[in-house]
């Protein structure tokens, strides 16, 4: 068994930030990752990091861009939070040595972005996320963190009183992906969740293949709630063939977008009249699939987006990585011709409930980046603004793990008074585990007898003898057919546009992977580098983060944000201001919800209508 | 120890034949793709001696040697092993040995392949099972240049700058792009020869900082002195295949050059 203060799960922006942090509380943090950190996702974020660092700028604009953007689903201290510390974040990256983009003077450069009202997207190229990756990781190496990489992830150990609010969170169960060990580590002052977004569960995403919501799916099990997580962005400019992003900072110089018809459809069939192509990412990937639907599509399937009269010299100084983009992943140069675009699921506003602190209503048990739900984002995020909540937010869960003083959070977790509850779901099938899960999520222990041994031996135990299961099962189902039958149902019914129609067969397939699940095996009977083995997990995860994604759709019959329903196509404050909880109750999945934080810390954010 | 090194030599002396044809997209469209992929597991007996296994996967246009691989194993046999993860060229995971050059296999275009491609993991590396090699020796050479911004002062104010010519973030940008894939140091004779020599990627590092203005003359001095050890810059004889093969199009060798000039100079300046 591992021993450390703090382990954070996740070696992307969010992890090392965290682990940064803790260590700088004094804590022995340790990281423990599926992937060597500078294979994470966060590497392939494009735009910037949005923060008020310039005179005429203000981190209330920002916060207020962000409500809005956020269709008044952001929770206020989340937001404020966000817009208060990423200018000193983003100096600290600085000052870390990141290579941002500058001006004459030899300032960093801000460019403007889609949702904002003042260019304040700090950038390095169209690769800020791979230099903020690589610089937060040098900053661990300095630090001399210790890195567990190549170690998957497979549950958490939690105690598993009746009440989540109850339970406590003392380590997790991985296995060394070259040996095949199964290890238990134990963490004194707490776990960090921080392992990314749960893209995979869509068939065309701009996601990498790691990208499976396992730290969503681990907390839902342990009892955390997943908030908000109907709510899905899709990006407006994925590559059609690959789903590879390119960046919103194509628009933000000015890139255009034309429909088949060489139509200039933002403005001229009146989508967002003032913004045009920069209006938030939910209007502009509902204007695209519109264009598409309506057969204005090229080819019938995507829309062009140019950049050629920016010219040469502008798009190799601030955009040059799309054009290797569009060469390596579409045959397209985009000096010479338009690219092809249509929006691909790119990133989940949703997550595991946790306050502006990071904590989640377990005891010992924080996440931070976009498995996480602060709520910063609420129906919709802003380009620019997942970067800053990687360092901001991972900051604080990192401090706090480590026993840092960040006041008492104003945001409450868990199941509690505050809440509603959600009793007449008009289900499909019946969701949940359907037997696969018997052996599954907290340790059996509980209690007041459960000491933090006792329950992290119960749960190493728990998983090797599901290895065992799945490794010595000689045939059923592989985990591959499961997945892409998972992801196209996903695709298919829980994208852009979505009816009560379609939720319920995407609910109706997600129930069939489930039973089809309980047949998986894995045929590789190797104990090293066993990515069958993981995969298979992985899937398991995916078909839990998928369920909670179809349910939250299916009950909230509003259309807010990135969320548009087919039944109510209008935002209803007078119903849905509130966040959608799901949590694992039982083995079966239970909604109720917590009503939005509009109160700031010095104004009220009304509801305004969301116009771009 | 674990693993074989995956046999070299025979592969390169093998791409030369004249036998494998360019296919264009057009007539591959609708037929099959022969891939050769290497095969090697310490634990699992008909894995021991390493192999080659052919998939036939179905083409379609735009497809890369991942996607084939991907295919493969999905479709066929679930236990072929490879590093894989963005897609899109910035993980650095999927660097491969295919059709004897170092390629990140997500941005390898299989129609601008010979058939049959053949894939291997990357030479001169421990295999750790088919085409994963084990990457800590890269990693421990990359740590050895200290790959870590160091500041003489911070400007005062927490929310001050430092000030970066647009000259100098243009110098130090190609070298900023790397993606630790390990494909320079697979191609690179002297790494081969030389298991202590910091080889291109961790050179590149250490240029990226020693390059940068923002750390003084100091620290950059700190630097040339570490990559002026025996196993350092003089070692690279120019040979230029880590350019070559870099899939970031960084300019490899001209950094290390530079890097020796600039120690030359500081030299000089002693004496």
């Amino acid at each position: 068994m591992y021993e450390h203060d703090v382990i954070v799960v996740g070696g992307g922006g969010a992890g090392l930030r965290a682990a940064i942090a803790a260590q700088e509380a004094g804590a022995d943090v340790a990281i423990v990752s599926k992937l060597h950190p500078v294979r994470s996702h966060t590497g392939a974020a494009e735009g910037g990091i949005n923060a008020a660092l310039q005179e005429g700028d203000d981190w209330e604009l920002h916060a207020y861009d962000t409500m809005k953007g956020s269709d008044y689903l952001g929770d206020a201290p989340a937001v404020e939070t966000l817009a208060q510390d990423a200018p000193e974040e983003t100096i600290n990256l600085e000052h870390w040595g990141m290579p941002f983009s500058r001006e004459e003077d030899g300032r960093v450069s801000q460019r403007p972005f889609g949702g904002l009202s003042y260019p304040r997207t700090t950038y390095a190229g169209a690769e800020t996320g791979h230099h903020l990756l690589h610089v937060m990781y040098e900053q661990v190496v300095k630090r001399g963190i210790q890195i567990y990489d190549e170690w998957y992830v497979m549950n958490l150990a939690t105690t598993d009183e009746p009440d989540p609010n109850d339970r406590e969170c003392y380590g997790v169960v991985a296995y060394d992906v070259q040996s095949g060990a199964v290890e238990g580590f134990k963490a004194t002052q707490g776990v960090v969740l921080a392992t990314g977004g749960p893209g995979q569960a869509f068939d065309h995403t701009t996601n990498a293949v790691s990208c499976t919501g396992d730290g969503h799916a681990m907390a839902y099990r342990a009892g955390a709630p997943l908030e908000d997580m109907e709510f899905i962005q899709f990006h407006p400019t994925s590559l059609p063939s690959t789903g590879v992003l390119i960046s919103e900072g194509v628009r933000g110089e000015g890139g255009i977008l034309y429909n088949a018809d060489g139509e200039r459809f933002m403005f001229e069939h009146g989508y967002a009249n003032n913004s045009g192509e920069l209006a938030s990412r939910d209007v502009v990937s509902r204007a695209e699939l519109t264009e598409i639907n309506e057969g204005r599509g090229v080819n019938d399937e995507y829309v062009h987006l140019d950049m050629r009269h920016l010219g040469e010299e502008r798009i190799i100084d601030r955009l040059e990585n799309i054009l290797h983009l569009a060469e390596d992943f579409e045959g397209v140069d985009g000096l010479v011709e338009p690219m092809p675009v249509k929006p691909g699921q790119h990133y989940a506003m949703g997550g595991i409930e946790v306050d502006e602190n990071g904590q989640s209503c377990i005891d010992g048990l924080y996440a931070a980046g976009e498995c996480a739900c602060v709520s910063v984002h609420g129906a919709n995020r802003l380009g620019g603004n997942a970067l800053p909540e990687l360092i901001v937010f991972g900051r604080r869960a990192g401090y706090h793990a480590a026993g840092g003083d960040l006041g008492t959070a104003e945001i409450e977790t868990g199941y509690g008074e505050d809440v509603e509850d959600e009793d007449s779901v008009d289900l499909p099938v019946a969701p949940g585990e359907a037997g696969i899960a018997t052996d599954d999520g907290v340790a059996a222990d509980g209690g007041v007898t459960a000491d933090a041994e006792g329950v992290l031996e119960r749960a190493v135990e728990t998983e090797q003898s599901r290895v065992e299961r799945l490794m010595n099962k000689d045939d059923g189902v592989q985990h591959a057919e499961i997945r892409q039958k998972l992801q196209n149902a996903m695709t298919d019914y829980v994208n852009v546009f979505r009816t009560e129609e379609g939720i319920k067969k995407a609910l109706r397939i997600i129930r069939e992977c489930r039973e089809e699940y309980q047949d998986v095996y894995v045929d590789d009977p190797s104990r090293t580098f066993n990515t069958d083995l993981q995969m298979t997990y992985e899937t398991r995860n995916l078909i839990d983060v998928a369920e909670t994604i179809a349910l939250g759709a299916l009950v909230r019959n509003e259309f807010r944000g990135a969320h548009w329903r087919q039944e109510n196509q209008i935002r209803d404050d007078e119903n849905w201001l509130k966040h959608t909880m799901v949590s694992w109750d039982d083995g079966e999945p239970s909604v109720f919800y917590r009503p939005v934080i509009l109160e700031g810390d010095e104004k009220t954010y009304e509801p305004k209508e969301r116009s771009y | 120890m674990r693993g074989a090194q995956s046999p070299v030599d025979e592969k390169e002396t093998e791409s030369g034949e004249t036998d494998q044809t360019t296919v264009d997209d057009t007539k591959l469209d609708g037929e099959t793709v022969l891939i050769k992929v290497f095969r090697y597991d310490p634990e699992v007996e008909a894995k021991q001696e390493p192999r080659f296994d052919d998939f036939h996967v179905p083409f379609e246009k735009g497809m890369t040697a991942l996607d084939a691989v991907i295919y493969a194993r999905d479709e066929y046999d679930s236990s072929l092993t490879f590093r894989h993860s963005c897609r899109q060229a910035v993980c650095g995971s999927d660097a491969f040995f295919i059709n004897g050059k170092q390629r990140l296999a997500c941005k390898t275009q299989i129609s601008d392949l010979d058939h049959p491609v053949r894939i291997e993991p990357l030479p001169h590396q421990e295999v750790v099972k088919d085409l994963v090699v084990d990457m800590d020796h890269f990693y421990d050479q990359m740590h050895a240049v200290e790959p870590y911004f160091q500041d003489e002062d911070l400007p005062e104010g927490e929310l001050e700058e430092q000030r970066q010519s647009r000259e100098n973030r243009e110098k130090v940008k190609m070298s900023t792009r790397c993606i630790w894939c390990g494909a320079c140091m697979s191609s690179c004779n002297i790494a081969a020869g030389d298991n202590e020599y910091l080889g291109p990627a961790a050179i590149n590092k250490a240029y990226r900082f020693a390059m940068d203005e923002r750390e003084g003359e100091e620290i950059k001095e700190h630097r040339l002195r570490i990559l002026e050890q025996e196993h350092g810059v003089w070692r690279c004889q120019t040979q230029f295949s880590c350019t070559d093969v870099c899939p970031k199009d960084i300019p490899l060798t001209e950094h290390i050059q530079e890097l020796k000039r600039e120690a030359v100079k500081k030299n000089l300046k002693f004496w």
